[in-house]
């Protein structure tokens, strides 16, 4: 059995929420999860030692709790996975908090992959359940070729937003006007305008997803297989 | 090099639906194959691009065989088919998708089947992708400066454009036609469509585009099991004829020097790119 934890460090929940939502599928097709620890769900108080530890949000740098966490999931686990935006880049803790106020004190949150070594991030606010599932099975299987979009991003990916399609594609002459990062946003903060895409920034939460999301920055070859 | 990529066969094909054949660019396969798919519940919903006057192209879900009718011609322009995907799920209710898109389009959706990390519940809808053959692709107003400019005609009384035989084509709803060479069309590409080197949509379930076939008639590739299932029962139930390949003037052959043409000259592009220090997907 595989043994999967669940940490939650500054975030909404939602990436769990993601997670539960394809929980029986993972069941079905692996049959050889066994979640070990999860908060929301199960009644574990330590992180014991596991195979894969999904970490899901920033780490509070005003709060010792949440570093003293982030550094324990590190010893614990063999393969620390970011799970969204929050804990790949820092998502709506750290750029475009909104509403959600944190406590007074805690004004400074890093994403999880800037305090501790990660393997593998996953951008997206909440990623889809279908990613999680795809991440894990890889995991599981070792298929680096699948993973290694993920692993990048765990190395250099500290930072997100959908200028990032405009710096990167846009203004490097790449973009095409397919609109699949218009698609992907899940806040609506990106319009085409003339086939290209246009940032709403008031509306841009900072997830990843359309950059992630955008053939002409990485493609990788395995895609190219067709059946 | 490969041509082609994965395919199952290639044959040529048109049409047997009147109305379809009446607005079609060739042979109509895109538009029969949606129209089938919806009359027959393999499809809900499609992603087309609509004619938004003057060839504007914008795109649109379709769940009627009319509204695909409406939409049904190219457009040469950019059209971001794929940015109304989640749309076609989440407020049209659609469960089984049919995308028609350029070689660009296909292989951004066939990323984010594979990596569908902003696209929750999305890849199993996705039940057919069409891919078009496409050497580059015109910003709105770079096709509307041929038009115009070049060929002397208003864009309100366009009623078809059509590449072929070398040339651009005008044909107005006065009855005239313009053209000029393609060669005339070259500065008003998407630069974007430099470093693509696809030519015949090779991740899609079908591609089809007008080379290769006689007038009226379109080049099908059939590359994937799903693609070949609907293929065939379309060809059973009477909504396409088919030819051989081998058997059409000018066949194969021209397919196949396009697109190397294309890959050869878009592979150099991508070089250069990278000397200049530019980034190139990878």
């Amino acid at each position: 059995m595989v043994k999967v934890a669940h940490v939650q460090l500054c975030s909404c929940c939602g990436c769990l929420v993601s997670l539960a939502d394809t929980y029986e599928k993972l069941l079905d097709v692996l049959n050889s999860i066994e979640l070990v620890y999860c908060q929301t769900l199960a009644d574990a108080r330590e992180i014991p030692e596991c195979d894969i530890a999904l970490v899901e949000g920033s780490v509070c740098l005003d709060d010792h709790h949440s570093l003293e966490v982030a550094q324990e999931v590190r010893k614990k686990a063999k393969i620390v996975v970011a799970l969204g935006a929050c804990a790949a880049t820092g998502g709506v803790t750290r750029y475009s908090k909104g509403n959600q106020l944190s406590k007074p004190v805690h004004s400074s949150f890093s994403p999880l992959t800037e305090v501790i070594k990660v393997d593998l991030a996953i951008p997206g606010c909440p990623p889809s359940p279908e990613a999680i599932v795809d991440v894990i099975t890889a995991a599981l299987n070792g298929d680096m070729e699948y993973l290694h979009p993920f692993a990048e991003l765990a190395e250099n990916g500290s930072e997100a937003c959908g200028c990032d399609v405009i710096y990167k594609v846009v203004n490097k002459s790449l973009c095409m006007g397919c609109g699949t990062c218009a698609a992907a946003c899940p806040t609506r903060a990106i319009e085409m305008e003339d086939g290209r895409p246009n940032i709403i920034k008031e509306l841009c939460i900072k997830c990843g997803a359309c950059s992630v999301q955008c053939p002409r920055i990485r493609f990788p070859e395995l895609i190219e297989k067709i059946e | 090099m490969d041509p082609f990529g994965t395919y199952k066969k290639v044959v040529s094909a048109r049409s047997t639906l009147k109305e379809v054949l009446k607005k079609a660019q060739d042979g109509g396969i895109v538009s029969t194959a949606f129209i089938y798919g919806l009359e027959n519940n393999l499809l809900d919903g499609v992603i087309v691009a609509d004619n938004a006057g003057e060839f504007r192209a914008i795109p649109k879900v379709a769940t009627t065989p009319e509204e695909v009718l409406e939409a049904a011609g190219t457009k040469y322009t950019v059209c971001p088919n794929v940015s109304v995907l989640k749309s076609a799920v989440r407020e049209y209710g659609c469960e089984k998708i049919g995308v028609v898109g350029t070689p660009c389009q296909v292989r951004a959706v066939r990323k984010l089947m594979k990596y569908p990390i902003g696209f929750r519940h999305i890849p199993d809808k996705i039940s057919l992708i069409i891919g078009i053959f496409c050497m580059e692709n015109f910003p709105y107003y770079g096709l509307k400066l041929i038009v115009e400019e070049h060929c002397g005609v208003k864009m309100e009384d366009v009623v078809k454009l059509d590449i072929g035989k070398g040339k651009f084509w005008v044909y107005t709803k006065w009855g005239e036609t313009k053209a000029v060479k393609l060669k005339e069309t070259h500065p008003y590409e998407q630069i974007a469509c430099h470093v693509c080197t696809d030519y015949t949509a090779e991740l899609a379930d079908i591609s089809t585009g007008s080379v290769g076939s006689p007038d009226g008639w379109s080049t099908v590739f059939i590359r994937t099991t799903k693609g070949e299932e609907i293929f065939n029962k379309m060809v059973e139930d009477g909504y396409l004829e088919v030819k051989p390949i081998e058997e059409v003037k000018p066949g194969l052959g021209l397919v196949e020097k396009l697109a190397l043409t294309k890959k050869e000259k878009n592979l150099k592009e991508i070089e250069h790119r990278k000397e200049l220090g530019l980034p190139v997907p990878y």
